[in-house]
């Protein structure tokens, strides 16, 4: 093989191995980093209790609760209340319900997404079941708190915000949580 | 050493010719056609009719999946790597081309990996089912088991496509014939060399998103996956790094094709040619940098949505170049209408509508009605099969005298090109009205108000597809008993090195190179 032949090869297929690498260690990374520097896909804003100015009863904003099971996911989940009434300012607590009707003890991992997008900076959990997995033993159910304030800086266009939770089984990906508790 | 080719079946197994090993790019490419055609097929009987008929629903998403699949990489690819194998040698004065064990090596494990993507339908998993963007999380938490043979798959035809790539751009510049400058060399070969480039940036993107999917679903990252702090839309901007890129690498030979073509029936030299090179390499630079314009409707800000919507408007002007320098070709020349000349004008004229509703698709705000309906169906089959197919016809009409040393029916041929005209518009320009109207794509079944275009589209699917058989026929019927011809310059307005070669050319050719003035 010619010389000049030989030094392409091994430059184009040290090319070809660099962009394999850039998509798996570079892309993912980047992704990442690009969506915290234009402040989309974060799943918490740093929102402190302390902060908290009065409640402005000027406005009313009415907020709905959504709940969906991943596809695989056998328990019974669903708001205990679908729809309440708040001033921005107002703290509110609010339950779901949770029930494992399967016979193995469990874990949920509850995900949320706030609709619109526009209202995710200015929808406050102060506490909520989604920060933590949920365990439960085979047929055990449960109330799953949720405190949250909704922003007096809310955009004036937003009247309606809907907070949907999609409920993942995680059992096999937690070994041992924390949070199992043996009644006996 | 011999001369000749070896004898049966080892000639084909362990050739390192690169007419053969065109030839086997060539006759696979033509038989994945059929396999996908036939897919195709299947879609379009469902579709005649609103309702379910012929096949299940899970059945419908397979075969949707798997046409594209194959199609994209069982057909168009390795059929522009038969053209590059066959034609690439003979136009810049090589013996072969520059790896030529690398060369048998690509082919042979394309048939292996597309076997095992096929057989995955019929097992009791069924074949993929995703679409043939195999977008997260469709294609890890709710894929079928059979996914990972369709990743093995995958990973197989982008080490092919590699090592074509890599054999092309070491074969154009390593071993031109004395006097063959950069900016002398035939516009099909200027077409790939950029095409390979493309590819070797690129089958590894999709070589790291498949493996990515690989690990999410066997050993338990979350790359895609948004219960483990993964997210699904990182797929679609990774598949699309690739996947943007990928379409041009299937247009650009067939513009290389055509811009050989053209000069030849209309007896005047290429219109433009150095500006035709820019234009490919500028169009080759901006498809890396608008793929999120596949991914509109994803929730992007508005500051990345206008970005990409006027990069992606961008890539008119150097396409708008190359269609006006084809018309400037054909202005004023001496016009013949052989077959390779029609499928060359319809590509032009068919090619050019499926770049305006890209067009319309590029603006944003559109694009969110448009997106996934039949509207998109209709785009992308106007630029593939109006476009790379259309070019392959006419790269094989044009080009097989010369190959085989026999000349093609002129009356078949002819026949092959309206009946495959008339049956793709009938199939394709009714699923524009389709799309406006609202129907999505990729469903076994649609609302009543749709029938009447969707019948139409069948019918034409039909007609285009029995069309096809007719060019199977034309193909072999030249082989068997076309009338010979005598003279290398087989049409008379043809320029280029692989006319100064008898036809059919001698086994090894330019084994001393010619000296290009």
């Amino acid at each position: 093989m010619d010389k000049s032949v030989r030094k392409q090869v091994r430059q184009l297929t040290l090319g070809a191995v660099a962009m394999f690498a850039f998509a798996l260690f570079v892309m993912p990374p980047l992704y990442n980093l690009f969506c915290e520097l234009i402040g989309i896909n974060q799943e918490y804003t740093q929102y402190t209790a302390e902060a908290v100015d009065p409640v402005d009863t000027s406005r009313t904003v009415k907020v709905q609760f959504v709940a969906t099971n991943q596809a695989t996911m056998p328990w019974e989940f669903y708001p205990t209340v679908f729809e309440v009434e708040v001033h921005p300012g107002e703290r509110k607590e609010v339950r779901y319900f949770a029930h494992n009707r399967t016979r193995r003890d469990m874990v949920g991992q509850a995900i949320p997404s706030v609709i619109p997008y526009q209202a995710a900076d200015y929808f406050h959990k102060t506490e909520c079941f989604c920060f933590n997995n949920q365990p439960l033993r085979a047929g055990e159910q449960a109330e799953l708190p949720l405190v949250f304030i909704v922003d007096r800086d809310l955009p004036e266009s937003v009247n309606t915000i809907t907070l949907s939770y999609t409920m993942f089984d995680v059992t096999d990906r937690v070994p041992s949580p924390a949070e199992w508790v043996d009644p006996s | 050493m011999a001369h000749g080719p070896a004898k049966g079946i080892s000639r084909w197994l362990f050739t390192t010719n690169h007419k053969d090993i065109g030839t086997l790019y060539l006759w696979f490419s033509f038989a994945m056609f059929i396999l996908g055609g036939f897919f195709a097929m299947v879609i379009r009987a469902e579709l005649f009719e609103p309702g379910m008929q012929l096949v299940r629903p899970e059945f419908f998403n397979q075969m949707t999946t798997m046409h594209g699949l194959v199609m994209v990489f069982g057909a168009i690819m390795p059929a522009f790597v038969g053209l590059a194998n066959w034609l690439i040698p003979m136009m810049i004065g090589a013996p072969d081309m520059a790896l030529p064990r690398m060369n048998n090596l690509s082919f042979w494990i394309l048939p292996p990996a597309f076997l095992m993507l096929a057989a995955t339908l019929f097992t009791d998993a069924g074949g993929p089912n995703f679409g043939w963007t195999f977008y997260a999380p469709l294609s890890t938490t709710y894929a079928p088991d059979t996914v990972n043979y369709f990743i093995f798959a995958i990973h197989i035809m982008g080490a092919s496509s590699i090592m074509g790539s890599i054999n092309i751009v070491a074969t154009v510049l390593n071993m031109r014939a004395p006097g063959m400058t950069l900016m002398k060399m035939p516009l099909f070969v200027w077409t790939w060399l950029i095409t390979a480039f493309l590819l070797i940036a690129v089958m590894p993107v999709l070589a790291g998103a498949v493996t990515m999917m690989l690990m999410d679903i066997n050993f338990g990252t979350a790359f895609f996956d948004a219960a483990g702090g993964g997210d699904p839309v990182l797929f679609q901007h990774i598949f699309w790094f690739f996947g943007h890129p990928e379409v041009y690498i299937m247009i650009l030979p067939a513009f290389g094709v055509i811009s050989e073509i053209i000069p030849t029936f209309s007896r005047k030299p290429l219109f433009g040619y150095s500006s035709m090179v820019y234009a490919t390499a500028s169009i080759a630079f901006l498809s890396f940098i608008v793929w999120a314009h596949h991914m509109f409707t994803v929730g992007m800000p508005v500051g990345g949505e206008l970005y990409f919507m006027y990069a992606t408007m961008l890539i008119a002007v150097p396409t708008g170049v190359k269609v006006f320098n084809w018309i400037s070709t054909m202005f004023k020349g001496a016009i013949s209408y052989e077959t390779p000349m029609l499928f060359a004008i319809a590509f032009v004229i068919l090619f050019t509508l499926g770049g305006f509703t890209g067009l319309m698709l590029s603006i944003a705000p559109s694009d969110i009605q448009y997106h996934d309906t039949y509207f998109v169906v209709a785009h992308f089959h106007y630029v593939m099969v109006a476009g790379a197919v259309f070019s392959m016809s006419a790269a094989v009409y044009y080009w097989l005298p010369k190959w085989t040393g026999r000349m093609y029916s002129e009356a078949m041929g002819k026949l092959h090109f309206w009946v495959s005209f008339i049956g793709f518009n009938i199939t394709f320009f009714p699923q524009h009205f389709l799309g406006l109207a609202g129907m999505p794509r990729r469903y076994a079944d649609y609302a009543l108000q749709f029938a009447d275009w969707n019948m139409v589209s069948s019918i034409g699917a039909f007609i285009y597809g029995a069309s096809q058989l007719l060019f199977l026929y034309n193909v072999i019927a030249t082989i068997r008993s076309g009338k010979r011809v005598s003279e290398p310059k087989v049409w008379e307005g043809a320029n280029g090195l692989e006319w100064t070669l008898p036809s059919p050319p001698p086994y090894h050719t330019f084994s001393t190179p010619p000296e290009v003035k």
